[in-house]
């Protein structure tokens, strides 16, 4: 396997890290209690913390006098790889929440098969994850069932959520060509073996919430290709403005 | 980076590798806290292996820079990397370690059994590290960082951290 479809196939995982932990960041301060602002600050400092390993690795792997930082802060919008679901803005918590689960659930599938990878440096990253990525959905199920059992108002807000986020669930299980070569030759996941496993999981856990499975037929796609939705311009002039602005700064 | 799988510690390294600490729970050496996983001479330059308790641990940088430093204070050169694998595990924690973090006000990890009941089932069971008391309640399962948890004592109404098990 190429460098460069490795680079591209780790992209399309640790991209995800990257902007679900930004998303998460956001957070910071604002949380609607301080346990809650804790506990998505600390789940975006392990996605962070993912995000670096990945990303120190790509670097590694491009040969040239690259960074993590550079690979965070300077690449352009079409050259992120990140699923459109991560993306979606902080509408207000149940939606947090709504993508943290429908996200966490795909993300500890991918963790477990990831982890027998025969790319050590994946693997060793992915074992290290799952720790925390299983701490992540237990948080998250918990919170789908507090709010979808909770009051009329949690619920239909919760359930607002899972409709309107559901389209994007869909792109989690599609394959891009690096995806296929890293399978191929035995460092990656084929994703289309979780779409199962994952719709059980998330099934069980919204009905436990009282909460119902949307039944919607059109899926929307993109970010493994890089295109991305209206709120990724704007998530990443948040997140490259120091780096561009002040050029190589360091904190 | 490379991977190692055994730890393996030059035995007479161990005492200025003990005079560096946690800088979040000071009274951690890193030694006591399992993340020393391999340190060992080469030529004239200590070469030391450690590991992160969790992927984004903040700490791990600094504790890299205090291994140098405590190094440099012997005239000895240190190098520091970074591996992933194994992964830490709170049973890396010595009994000295576990009994710091206790005086501290930090309670111990419980088993992983014990721990799921504690963080998810609302089980009593975790020690008041004030009082003593098991009459504790969870506030809230992130802490002031990610390898903590919130709970507070009924009893004496202390607020403490609980650290959580990672398997
Ligand atoms: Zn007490």
């Amino acid at each position: 396997m190429k460098n460069e479809n490795k680079i591209q196939y780790i992209y399309g995982i640790a991209d995800n890290a990257l902007i679900l932990g930004q998303r998460l960041s956001e957070l910071c301060g604002h949380g609607p209690s301080l346990e809650t602002d804790i506990a998505t600050t600390n789940m975006a400092l392990d996605l962070l913390g993912q995000t670096r390993s990945y990303y120190q690795y790509v670097a590694q792997l491009s040969g040239e006098e690259k960074t993590e930082d550079d690979i965070a802060f300077l690449r352009t919008e079409r050259q992120y790889k990140n699923v459109l679901l991560v993306e979606q803005p902080n509408v207000h918590f149940g939606y947090v929440i709504t993508r943290q689960f429908l996200y966490d659930v795909f993300h500890l599938l991918l963790l477990q098969e990831l982890q027998n990878s025969n790319d050590e440096m994946l693997s060793a990253i992915a074992k290290k994850a799952i720790k925390e990525v299983s701490y992540h959905q237990r948080f998250s199920s918990d919170w789908i069932k507090r709010l979808g059992d909770g009051t009329d108002e949690s619920r239909e807000k919760v359930q607002e959520a899972v409709n309107d986020l559901w389209k994007f669930t869909d792109e989690l299980f599609h394959m891009t060509d690096d995806d296929k070569i890293a399978v191929e030759s035995g460092i990656g996941v084929d994703v289309t073996t979780l779409k199962d496993k994952y719709h059980q999981i998330v099934k069980e856990i919204l009905e436990e919430a009282t909460l119902m499975v949307p039944e919607v037929k059109w899926f929307q796609k993109g970010g493994k290709q890089g295109v991305h939705s209206e709120h990724m311009g704007y998530l990443l002039a948040d997140l490259q403005y120091m780096q561009r602005t002040y050029p190589n700064m360091k904190w | 980076m490379t991977i190692k799988l055994e730890q393996h510690i030059d035995p007479q390294l161990i005492p200025v590798l003990e005079k560096v600490h946690d800088p979040e729970i000071p009274v951690l050496s890193i030694m006591d806290m399992g993340v020393v996983r391999s340190a060992q001479y080469h030529d004239d330059v200590v070469e030391v292996k450690i590991t992160p308790t969790y992927s984004g641990c903040p700490a791990m940088d600094v504790i890299g820079d205090d291994i140098v430093n405590a190094f440099k204070a012997i005239n000895v050169k240190a190098k520091v990397s970074l591996v992933l694998s194994p992964a830490w595990t709170t049973d890396w924690i010595t009994p000295k370690g576990r009994q710091a973090l206790e005086k501290y006000g930090v309670a111990a990890p419980l088993n992983e059994e014990a721990d799921k009941a504690a963080l998810l089932g609302n089980k009593r069971i975790v020690k008041c590290t004030n009082c003593g008391s098991s009459n504790t309640k969870l506030v809230s399962q992130f802490g002031s960082t990610a390898c903590k948890a919130l709970f507070q004592c009924e009893d004496c109404l202390e607020p403490f951290d609980y650290f959580k098990c990672l398997k």
